[in-house]
């Protein structure tokens, strides 16, 4: 078992969270969306596995490589 | 027109600024709490807060702009593009309060909004559309074959219900219609719940030509020519050009009296752009949509004609304009505009805000034009669009006017955050572009080599 850090790509704003912590997830599934530059950028699992939290709130600002979640795989 | 607002930021703002200095009315910017040190902020005779970063709770939103109109005494609001140009509601509230609205009726505007109104008054106009069919329910073949000889091929077989190019099928062979008509339905049936289909016909290879008109009302239209728009990438234009390449001249002269013909239809009043799909290799023109605002991109249309676009929409929204003769408006040389992007064209295109912790452009001389809304130490955030400059170039040539725009490009100075200056000037240099094989997937299906050439520019 390995906690994964899940970073964000780009500089932007959490604009709407998908995921639960608990929740099962495959590599891909979206956990969150980032909105920056009015293009919408999904935050995705990089592996399968366990989402153990969420490390941001809607409407918050993030910089590029900021780990916004964390996953159980 | 004593004292106008512009509910706007960045490089429209400035531009709109600019006319309305030169006409002697005074100017006001709004700006949100992530632009309070904004170059339009700076450059205007009052500026007024209206609020947060994010768009929806400042740019927006109607009530915080009206409000800074009415306390700020402006008797006008211009809304240059995006944000509430195009809001019908927010053209009636300006009337309401009072205020002159330098832009089309609301009842122009929200006729254009509507995909199905606009398609139904281009039709009426005898502007030509994307031929199309009726609905085809499920089970009915009878006159299916009819329908696709009209339509024309090769051509898409759409869900009725479906849309965002899902339950979308292409033929393109007449005797592989029904069949694809029956597999579409069955599909549709299964995803949307309704199996009804229709035909539509399908350009392969698309440019985006469109018109530049101004309405004059009941009093008629002209045009300033067409502008090429046919680099995009995710349907945002990055490289616009007039006059469009290698257009033959009964085209354009079609193209130019259908947007016109529209414009009388409507009766409509100020600046707009009547966009239409042109089909790459037979001409055939289709209307797509008509924009009722001033576009990005009309500094092209400006560099080729000479004239003022947003002073004509001032002088015609103060009532000291009523119409101008289609015959003193010359098209001369060649322009093509470069959209400047914080974005990585590396990494599809992915937007790049950022610090300008270095940005140098080089100075306007004749024949180059910038409209920028950024200086260096400027942070281009996330909140709004990437773009951070446009570089408008014009020659008596093409080859002129691309040469000039890339001279200009090479001279830009940019660090802090990734742009598409190399890119730019990759699509410029580009074989095919210089050819004027332009088409709306030129970007798309040459994109590892631009991205190729950009990088050998960026290190040499």
């Amino acid at each position: 078992m390995a906690i994964i850090d899940i970073k964000t790509e780009i500089t932007g704003n959490i604009w709407k969270i998908e995921a639960q912590p608990g929740q099962r997830l495959e590599e891909g599934d979206t956990i969150m969306i980032l909105e920056s530059m009015k293009m919408e950028i999904p935050v995705s699992a990089t592996e399968d596995g366990v989402l153990v939290e969420i490390l941001a709130e809607e409407g918050a600002t993030v910089t590029e490589g900021t780990v916004v979640a964390r996953i159980e795989a | 027109m004593k004292k106008l607002l512009v509910a706007n930021r960045g490089e429209i703002a400035r531009r709109v600024f600019r006319s309305a200095r030169e006409l002697g009315i005074a100017t006001v910017a709004v700006y949100s709490e992530a632009d309070a040190k904004a170059a339009h902020v700076v450059e205007a005779d009052e500026a007024i807060a209206i609020g947060p970063a994010a768009a929806r709770e400042s740019y927006l939103d109607m009530a915080k702009v009206l409000d800074a109109a009415r306390r700020s005494g402006a008797d006008a609001v211009h809304p240059g593009y995006g944000f509430l140009s195009e809001n019908a509601d927010f053209a009636e509230s300006v009337g309401a309060a009072g205020l002159t609205w330098v832009g089309p009726s609301p009842a122009s505007i929200r006729a254009m909004g509507d995909k199905q109104r606009a398609r139904a008054l281009a039709e009426a106009a005898g502007v030509p559309i994307v031929p199309g069919s009726a609905r085809i329910a499920p089970g009915d073949t009878d006159g299916v074959e009819a329908a696709g000889a009209t339509v024309g091929y090769p051509l898409l077989v759409k869900a009725a219900a479906g849309g965002g190019g899902i339950g979308m099928r292409r033929v393109d062979d007449p005797a592989k219609l029904l069949e694809t008509v029956a597999a579409t339905q069955s599909m549709a049936g299964k995803a949307f719940g309704d199996g009804s289909v229709f035909l539509e016909r399908f350009v392969p290879k698309a440019r985006h030509i469109e018109i530049q008109v101004f309405g004059f009302g009941e009093a008629g239209a002209v045009h300033l020519h067409e502008r090429d728009c046919s680099l995009q990438r995710r349907f945002q234009k990055v490289i616009e050009e007039s006059p469009a390449p290698g257009l033959p001249e009964p085209v354009r002269a079609r193209m130019a009296e259908a947007a016109v013909a529209l414009c009388r239809h409507t009766a409509y009043c100020g600046a707009g752009t009547v966009e239409f799909i042109v089909d790459a290799v037979s001409f055939e023109f289709f209307f797509l949509e008509m924009n009722t605002r001033i576009q990005v991109e009309h500094p092209v249309t400006e560099m080729v004609t000479g004239m003022d676009l947003v002073a004509m929409q001032l002088r015609f929204a103060s009532g000291e304009m009523h119409n101008l003769q289609q015959s003193a408006i010359r098209s001369t040389g060649h322009a093509v505009e470069c959209r400047l992007y914080a974005e990585n064209p590396q990494k599809h295109f992915m937007p790049s805000p950022g610090t300008l912790a270095v940005f140098t452009m080089p100075d306007e001389a004749a024949g180059l034009r910038i409209d920028g809304g950024y200086r260096q130490g400027d942070v281009v955030t996330p909140f709004y669009d990437p773009m951070i400059a446009k570089v408008i170039a014009h020659g008596a040539t093409r080859d002129e006017a691309r040469a000039k725009a890339a001279k200009a490009l090479r001279q830009i100075e940019i660090e802090g955050l990734a742009s598409n200056r190399s890119f730019l000037i990759a699509c410029l240099e580009d074989d095919r572009f210089a050819r004027g094989d332009v088409y709306t997937g030129f970007i798309d299906e040459h994109r590892a080599g631009l991205v190729a050439s950009a990088a050998e520019e960026t290190c040499p």
